[in-house]
């Protein structure tokens, strides 16, 4: 059976191979939402915070013997911690400005983390490999699936569907909606507004660094590896309607899909569909899809 | 680092003593090399400080052993893969430091840059990381040398022993720009030449870094080899993730422009019985071996063939410029096109009328894991690819210097 | 309302005096420094000042500048390169393409504000950079290379530095002049007015989106002057002008010489462009990681920038 020329099992493949590639697009737009929802701040060293997962997870692995499973939970522990820091020592003093200060100190925190890591560890990129458990692969009749590759698309729903959860159906989530509405209002509640600022921030850092270690047995482990990935991933933040939650995650996965299909039709321009559609969304919706006007 | 700082130092006085207005044979009486490279972008491994690092070699290598009657000095300097940096520091070096020659280069648009301002200043450009065949066609000029290896080189030699040994139907992943289009029409050519057949092929943006979809693509077309026409983290990850889908080993990969560096980032397994081209193996034979490892002992990493290729080029222009008893940029040139080299890098190399050195390339085979009896044994070499063939001919080259 | 960048300089420094001073010096500049570096400096000295109209003027951050200088060095590099046409029918031409690219940006953007506007801007200027990447006509990754000068209005041979030199210069304060202007024009005012209360602006009956377009238009234009120019200096375009790394450099520059001052951006662009030149030589590999702390550090402690610390100081210093 053929669909516009193309064998269905084909298409079949791309279109899971989009769903893969669009829940990356969704843990990292989505941690890019929340820091923006509370913060105000589009975080810029997201990429950066993303390839640091990635390459603790590998440091982890090759000098300390540690494996894909305390990684998946520790890395972005620690990343997130290191966020924390951030929060506290920096991005703290410019909430009373403008929030673009916010985008160009992260922008510069980006490029202090990707030389550091260039310095130390080269640019060539190092191999993770897929953890033993879920290695070898299975034969889906339309194409071959590496099981680790169904695993990144479980792990990256039950994260970005628990995170949901956790904002719009429990009480912290209700401060953290509330904070974005009047912090100040918060504030007068008794609430500890700065800390749930922090809070907020270093959640969103280490989901962008489980993403990371996600990444790493998938693709090579290279210090460059966020900022290609970046930009595209803002793209969709805005389509998606910046703040919003769950339109962060379907923007994401709809993305991958659609990004999916235009590598079997048009390849060339599979790159640069994400912003096509950037710009025809501003033009019917200038608030996003799932943004208040 | 220290010496670097005295080298600077020194630079600093000659430049004094340049500006006084010294006339000898040696301008400023002393042989200036710039090496500008990539220090801390892609190509900071394959080139970079391992590429200082050879040259500073080759000046004490040369010092000890031909006791010269001039002065030698090196600067190096970063162009951060940006033609402008690349050539405003050229521009600089020979305008006002006296620099004889620029040297390394890698990425095109900076090689082309910086010849284009060697030829109006009358300066040397030595090339070796710079990959694209116009450097020697269509913008050769007659005071660069393109060193180690072109496009050409990499992909008409692994294409063509691939598809001799069997592979004959092929599909190709190209990166969607020029220079990924060239790989694969050059490589297109001798496949169809031996007797094989391209059944399909797909443009990849670049820089991309899923190949899932691509490379289920190239599975579905049924050809027996899958041809890499793209370079550096494109091909790194379209490596491993073909082995992620079991595609490799059924078809097999053919990197068209693979590094040692690229195949030490991977490792062993998902590139084993990968072949590719190579100008230089460290662990072809004791003379190779004994270079390497003093590169090594200051490195902490093998030599890609860009920085033997950079050793070896410094070298025989230091020899050049001996036997022409004057740096002069014409005579320099002439000297070096005169005599053959002959070291651990090539064996009988020429430099032809357009600039393309050519020498002995190397098809080698990646090890399995299993036969891999020490760090950086990666390869098992197949095949000697005679100077002659390695390069493009002469009588295709499209250098208006090549009289025809 | 008086803005604070006009106050400070009203009370020490004559602005008559300062620029005049500045002007000879920099016809002077070339007897001691080297010229090709200077023409560099300029360049980007005019990008980060065109940058700043729209930044520090009308407080819009465009994260997609680089747009504009890349593509209008490519339209003038391959006009002069291919059509043979003269290298001042090169620059403007390269000026209009920017001016209309910035028209299309503009539109789109400025429905938006804040942060929204800078991620407009910069899947904008992706989209252009995956354009002039595959295009044939810009060479790729090879860039465009082998631009001639060309003879100044046919006459004037361009190749000798310092002929260029003095080229680049009128082409800067040409594009300095205009800039100051629109900053001190009626139209300046309005768009000050717009950054400090854009609602107040509205109900005073300004159409503001026109303005904000027209401040773009000018700033995109003029960006394209700069990078022009550029591929004249050079004799070359390449990728690395219109890649977003770009588009964050020039508000670097603008940040770190001073956000809405005038002279700010020039000096800020004049000083990254010598730090890179002298960083490429001797730390190598730790290029990034010092610009990125110049932005930390700028953001931090130092918003107000070189020369707005500068005006501070004097103004503090001229109250006393």
């Amino acid at each position: 059976m053929e669909i516009f020329g193309i064998p269905s099992a084909l298409l079949g493949s791309q279109l899971l191979i989009g769903l893969i590639n669009g829940s990356f697009y969704a843990i990292l737009s989505l941690g890019l939402a929340i820091i923006f929802g509370l913060l105000n701040i589009i975080n810029f060293a997201h990429g950066a915070q993303y390839m640091m997962g990635a390459f603790i997870a590998w440091l982890a692995l090759t000098k300390f013997g540690i494996n894909y499973w305390v990684a998946l939970i520790a890395t972005p522990i620690i990343v997130g911690a290191f966020g924390v820091l951030l929060e506290r020592t920096m991005l703290r003093k410019l909430y009373k400005l403008d929030h673009l200060y916010g985008l160009l100190l992260t922008f510069g925190i980006a490029l202090i983390i990707e030389g550091i890591f260039r310095d130390q560890f080269g640019i060539s990129g190092q191999s993770y490999d897929v953890p033993e458990l879920l290695s070898g692969g299975v034969n889906l009749g339309f194409m071959f699936l590496p099981i680790y590759r169904g695993w990144i698309i479980v792990a990256a729903l039950t994260v970005c569907f628990g995170t949901w959860f956790m904002i719009e159906r429990t009480k912290l989530g209700a401060y953290l909606r509330a904070g974005t509405e009047n912090s100040q209002m918060v504030q007068a509640l008794g609430i500890n507004v700065p800390l749930l600022i922090t809070f907020t921030y270093g959640y969103g850092v280490a989901l962008a660094a489980f993403a990371g270690v996600l990444a790493a047995p998938v693709f090579q482990v290279n210090p460059l590896m966020g900022s290609h990935l970046i930009i595209v991933v803002f793209a969709v933040v805005v389509i998606g309607g910046m703040g919003s939650i769950m339109g962060s995650i379907v923007t994401g996965l709809g993305l991958g899909l659609i990004e999916g299909l235009t590598k079997v039709f048009y390849p060339e321009a599979s790159s640069v569909i994400v912003f096509v559609i950037m710009v025809i969304v501003l033009l019917v919706r200038p608030a996003g899809l799932f943004g208040k006007a | 680092m220290l010496d670097k700082k005295l080298l600077t130092v020194a630079c600093a006085a000659v430049f004094a003593t340049l500006s006084a207005g010294a006339q000898a044979q040696y301008s400023g009486n002393v042989v200036k090399i710039g090496v500008l490279t990539d220090l801390s972008g892609t190509y900071s491994d394959l080139a970079g400080s391992g590429a200082v690092l050879a040259t500073e070699m080759a000046i004490a290598d040369f010092i000890a052993k031909e006791k010269p009657a001039f002065k030698i000095e090196m600067v190096s300097s970063d162009h951060q893969n940006k033609a402008d940096i690349a050539a405003n520091k050229a521009r600089e070096w020979f305008e006002r430091e006296g620099v004889d020659t620029a040297t390394e280069l890698v990425t095109t648009s900076t090689a082309l840059a910086v010849m284009k301002i060697a030829k109006e200043k009358d300066r040397i450009a030595l090339i070796n990381g710079a990959a694209s065949t116009p450097i020697t066609n269509e913008q050769c000029n007659d005071v660069s040398v393109h060193y180690t290896y072109d496009t050409y080189a990499l992909s008409n030699g692994t294409a063509k022993a691939v598809t001799q040994q069997g592979g004959k139907t092929w599909f190709f992943l190209t990166a969607d720009y020029a220079f990924g289009h060239a790989l694969e029409k050059d490589a297109t050519a001798v496949i169809t030449a031996n007797g094989g057949k391209v059944l399909g092929s797909v443009a990849h943006p670049f820089p991309g870094s899923d190949f899932s979809s691509f490379l289920l693509q190239a599975q579905a077309s049924g050809a027996q080899v899958i041809g890499l026409a793209n370079a550096g983290a494109d091909t790194t990850n379209a490596i491993k993730q073909a082995a992620e889908f079991g595609i490799t080993p059924k078809q097999s990969l053919a990197g068209l422009l693979m590094f040692i560096t690229d195949v030490h980032s991977l490792g062993l397994k998902p590139t084993q019985g990968m072949y590719l081209t190579t100008g230089f193996y460290w662990d072809r034979n004791d003379e190779t071996r004994a270079w390497a490892k003093r590169f090594f002992d200051k490195q902490k990493r093998m030599p890609t063939m860009v920085q033997a290729g950079q050793y070896s080029s410094i070298y025989h222009y230091l020899e050049a410029v001996k036997a022409a008893g004057t740096d002069d940029t014409m005579k320099v040139m002439a000297a070096m096109k005169k005599a053959p080299i002959n070291d651990f890098f090539a064996k009988n190399g020429v430099i032809r009328a357009d600039g393309r050195m050519v020498h002995d390339m190397y098809l080698v085979q990646v090890k399995k894991p299993a036969d891999s009896k020490y760090p950086w044994d990666y390869y098992t070499i197949r095949q000697t690819i005679p100077a002659d063939q390695a390069f493009q001919p002469l009588s295709e080259s499209r250098c208006p210097l090549v009289k025809k | 309302m008086r803005p604070t960048t006009l106050a400070s300089q009203s009370a020490v420094l004559n602005p008559a005096v300062l620029y005049t001073v500045l002007l000879v010096l920099g016809l002077l500049a070339p007897f001691t420094l080297y010229p090709t570096f200077l023409m560099k400096v300029l360049c980007f000295a005019l990008f980060a000042s065109a940058f700043n109209l729209l930044l520090g003027f009308a407080g819009l951050l465009s994260f997609g500048h680089a747009a504009f200088l890349g593509s209008a060095g490519y339209v003038c590099g391959l006009m002069v390169r291919d059509l043979g046409v003269t290298p001042e029918v090169g620059i403007l031409a390269g000026t209009v393409v920017a001016g209309l690219m910035g028209w299309v940006f503009g539109s789109l953007a400025i429905r938006r504000t804040g942060i929204y506007f800078a991620m407009i801007t910069l899947a904008l200027a992706q989209m252009v950079y995956f354009l002039v990447l595959q295009i044939k006509a810009t060479g790729g990754e090879d860039g465009l290379q082998g631009v001639p000068r060309g003879h100044l209005f046919g006459i004037v041979d361009l190749s000798d530095n310092m002929a260029m030199y003095y080229t680049v210069y009128a082409v800067f304060c040409l594009g300095f002049f205009i800039i100051y202007r629109t900053i001190h024009s009626p139209f300046g005012q309005i768009l000050k007015a717009i950054r400090e209360n854009e609602p107040r602006a509205i109900s005073l009956g300004y159409d503001v989106d026109k303005f904000k377009l027209l401040a773009f238009v000018i700033s995109a234009a003029l960006s394209g002057t700069a990078g022009a120019t550029k591929t004249l200096v050079f004799q070359l375009a390449s990728l690395s002008d219109v890649h977003w790394h770009m588009s964050g450099e020039v508000v670097l520059m603008t940040l770190l010489g001073g956000l809405g001052t005038i002279l700010g951006p020039a000096v800020g662009g004049a000083t990254i462009v010598t730090i890179q030149n002298q960083l490429a030589d001797s730390v190598g590999s730790w290029v990034t990681v010092i610009m990125g702390a110049i932005f930390v550090v700028c953001v931090l402690l130092f918003r107000r920038g070189i020369v707005g610390e500068i005006q501070a100081l004097l103004k503090r210093a001229g109250m006393q």
